[in-house]
C-alpha cells in the first residue's frame, strides 16, 4: 500500500530524511519511532504530498508521490492527523467536518452519515453544535481524528495523534485505531511513545534520520539482548543461589534479598528461574522484568547513531 | 480549476466571518459612518455659509472627490478579512490539514481571495449607495439636480473600486507569507491605501483632475496592470511547499 525506496530530504544543508526505503501492506498498523528531529514529519508530509522529495521514490496505492496529476489522487486516498490540530476555533465541530467532507467531494448523505458515525464513536455527538474552540486538547485531537476519516481513507497518517493527551483519552483514540485496523485500513502512526507503538502496531520502524530498524515489535526485541529478571525473596541463602547457578542464566547479582538476572527470554526463563527458586525451598515475594526491551532496542540503535 | 472548491473555502471563511462580529463590524461600519458623515458635515457647512449654500463651483468639484474616501476602503478593507483568514490560519495551523486535501493551491488561492473579495467590494458598494443618496439630497437644493450616479462614479465604483481591491487582496496573500501574527499583517495590508491616498491628495492640489473620465481611466489601466503583477506574485507566494518549509 505504501512504498517507499531511498526516500530523502534535504532542507539545504540539512538532511532530515535519509534514504528510507519501506514497505507497508494494506490493513498494516505501522508505527514510526525516533526522537524528536529524527525526521518522522518530513516523512510523512512528503508522503501526503505536502512537500517535495529531494531524492528517492515513494507511492501509495500504486501512485506516485512527487508526480503532479497522482498527488491529487493520493490526497484523495490518505487522511491525514497533523502533529497540531489545525481546528477552525469558531466553526463547530460539526461543520469543521463538514467543511472538510465538502472539500474531498463527498455527498451530503455521506457526509452526515460519517460525521454521525466518527463522532459518536469518539464520544463527541453530543457536543457537535459546539464551536471547536471551546474543545479541551483531547476532545481537539479527537475531532482531527474525526476529520482524516470524513472520506472513509484507505489510508491513514496520523503523526503523534496521542501525544499530550491524558492516558484515558490516549486509550480511547488507541483503542480507535485498532477498530480501523479492523475495517482494513492501513495506518501509518507517528510516535514517540514505544508502549503505543508495541500494544497497536504491527511492525515498528525506528527513525533517525536514517531508518535504523523495521520489524515486528517482537523480532524488534529479539535483536537485544540485555534484559533483566529482577527476583524479591524473602530470605536468600546458598542453596538457592546454588539452584540458580546450575542453571543457563545470563550474569546475576545480589543485593540482600534482590536477585537481578540477566535473561534473554523472560518469557521462558522466567518460570525456570521461579521454579528453582521453589524447589531449593525459597519463598518468591515478587518477579519483575526491568524495562521494556522494545525501550532497550530503540535506546541501543538511536544512541549508536551518535 | 474548480471554482466550487475555491467557492467552499470561502463559504466556510464566510461562516467564520459570521461567527466573528467584529469583522462584520469593521467592514459594514467604516463605509456607513462615511456614507453618513460626509453628507451631514456638507450639509452643516451649507448651512453655517448662509441661504447661498456652498456655491455650485465648489460643490461640483467636492463631491467626486468624496467618492475616492471610497477608493481608499476599497484598498484598506481586505486587510483585516485577508490577516484573519490567511495570517490566522496558519497561527492556528490549520493551513496544513486543508493542504493535505484534494484540492490544488490555486484553489485554495482563490477561494481565501473570493473571501477577501466579497466582503470590501459589498461594504464599499452599500456604503457608497448610502452616500451618493444622502449626498443628492443634500446637493440638490444648490445643484437643481441629482449629482450622483453619474459616468465617472460608474468608472470609480465599478472599474477602480473592485480593481483596489483586487491589489489589496493580492498585497496582503503575499504579506500573510512573510508575517506570523495577525496584528502585524494588519499592519503591513494598511500602507496600501497610501498609492490611493496618493491619489486622493492629487486630486485635491490640483494635479490630476479627477473630474475627468480619461484620468480615471488611464488610473484603471496602471490599477489592472499592478493588479496582474500582485496576483503574479501572490500566486507564486501561495505554493504548498513554500507554506510549509518557509512560510514563518
Ligand atoms: N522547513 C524546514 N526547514 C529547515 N529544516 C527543517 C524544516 N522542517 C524540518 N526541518 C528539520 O528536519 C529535521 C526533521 O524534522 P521533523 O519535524 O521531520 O522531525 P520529527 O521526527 O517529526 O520530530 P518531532 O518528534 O520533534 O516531531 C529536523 O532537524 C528539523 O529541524
Ligand atoms: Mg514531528
Amino acid at each position: 500500500m505504501i512504498e517507499t525506496e531511498n526516500l530523502t530530504r534535504k532542507f539545504g544543508d540539512l538532511t532530515a530524511v535519509d534514504g528510507v526505503t519501506l514497505r507497508i501492506e494494506e490493513g498494516e498498523v505501522f508505527g514510526f519511532l525516533g526522537p524528536n528531529g529524527a525526521g518522522k514529519t518530513t516523512t510523512v508530509r512528503m508522503l501526503c504530498c505536502l512537500i517535495s522529495k529531494t531524492s528517492g521514490t515513494a507511492s501509495i496505492g500504486g501512485y506516485e508521490v512527487g508526480n503532479g496529476p497522482d498527488s491529487l489522487k493520493i490526497r484523495k486516498l490518505i487522511g491525514f492527523v497533523p502533529d497540531s490540530v489545525g481546528l477552525y476555533d469558531e466553526l463547530s465541530a460539526y461543520d469543521n467536518l463538514d467543511f472538510y467532507g465538502k472539500l474531498y467531494d463527498c455527498t451530503e448523505a455521506q457526509r452526515k452519515e460519517n460525521i454521525e458515525r466518527f463522532l459518536k464513536l469518539l464520544g463527541l455527538w453530543e457536543k457537535k453544535d459546539v464551536a471547536a474552540g471551546t474543545f479541551s486538547k483531547g476532545m481537539k485531537q479527537k475531532l482531527a481524528v474525526a476529520r482524516s476519516l470524513i472520506h472513509d481513507p484507505k489510508v491513514l497518517f496520523m503523526d503523534e495523534p496521542t501525544a499530550n493527551l491524558d492516558p484515558e483519552s490516549a486509550k480511547t483514540v488507541r483503542d480507535f485505531i485498532l477498530d480501523l485496523k479492523k475495517e482494513k485500513r492501513t495506518i501509518f502512526l507517528n510516535t514517540h511513545n514505544l508502549d503505543e507503538a508495541q500494544r497497536i502496531c504491527d511492525r515498528i520502524g525506528i527513525l533517525n534520520t536514517k531508518l535504523m530498524a523495521i520489524g515486528t515489535p517482537a523480532e524488534l526485541e529479539g535483536s537485544t539482548r540485555g534484559r533483566k529478571t529482577v527476583v524479591q525473596l524473602e530470605q536468600v541463602n546458598d542453596a538457592i543461589l546454588a539452584a540458580l547457578k546450575k542453571l543457563p542464566l545470563g550474569n546475576m547479582t545480589v543485593d540482600g534479598n534482590k536477585l537481578t538476572i540477566d535473561v534473554t527470554n523472560p518469557e521462558k526463563e522466567n518460570a525456570t528461574i521461579v521454579d528453582a527458586i521453589t524447589r531449593a525451598g525459597g519463598r518468591i515475594q515478587s518477579v519483575t522484568v526491568v524495562g521494556s526491551s522494545l525501550e532497550d532496542a530503540y535506546l541501543k540503535l538511536v544512541r549508536e547513531e551518535k | 480549476m474548480r471554482l466550487s472548491k475555491s467557492w467552499v473555502i470561502a463559504a466556510k471563511d464566510f461562516k467564520t466571518f459570521s461567527k466573528k462580529k467584529n469583522i462584520i463590524y469593521s467592514i459594514a461600519a467604516v463605509p456607513f459612518i462615511v456614507a453618513v458623515l460626509i453628507p451631514l458635515v456638507i450639509d452643516f457647512a451649507g448651512q453655517r455659509n448662509g441661504a447661498a449654500g456652498i456655491p455650485e463651483a465648489r460643490l461640483v468639484v467636492l463631491l467626486p472627490s468624496f467618492l475616492f474616501f471610497y477608493l481608499i476602503l476599497a484598498a484598506y478593507l481586505p486587510t483585516p478579512i485577508a490577516s484573519y483568514t490567511i495570517v490566522g490560519e496558519k497561527v492556528e495551523k490549520s493551513l496544513e490539514p486543508l493542504l493535505a486535501t484534494p484540492t490544488t493551491d490555486s484553489e485554495i488561492l482563490l477561494g481565501k481571495g473570493i473571501s477577501a473579495f466579497l466582503p470590501p467590494l459589498g461594504g464599499v458598494f452599500g456604503g457608497a449607495v448610502v452616500f451618493m443618496i444622502l449626498m443628492d439630497l443634500v446637493s440638490h437644493g444648490t445643484l437643481g439636480y441629482y449629482y450622483f450616479p453619474n459616468w465617472n462614479t460608474g468608472i470609480v465604483l465599478l472599474l477602480m473600486v473592485p480593481l483596489a481591491v483586487a491589489m489589496s487582496v493580492g498585497a496582503n496573500v503575499i504579506i500573510s507569507s512573510r508575517v506570523t501574527d495577525v496584528r502585524t499583517g494588519q499592519q503591513l495590508g494598511a500602507f496600501m491605501v497610501a498609492p490611493f491616498a496618493g491619489i486622493y491628495v492629487g486630486g485635491e492640489l490640483n494635479i490630476v483632475s479627477l473630474g475627468d473620465t480619461s484620468n480615471l481611466l488611464i488610473i484603471s489601466g496602471i490599477l489592472l496592470l499592478a493588479d496582474l503583477l500582485l496576483l503574479y506574485v501572490a500566486r507564486a507566494t501561495f505554493r504548498r511547499e513554500e507554506i510549509l518549509t518557509k512560510w514563518k
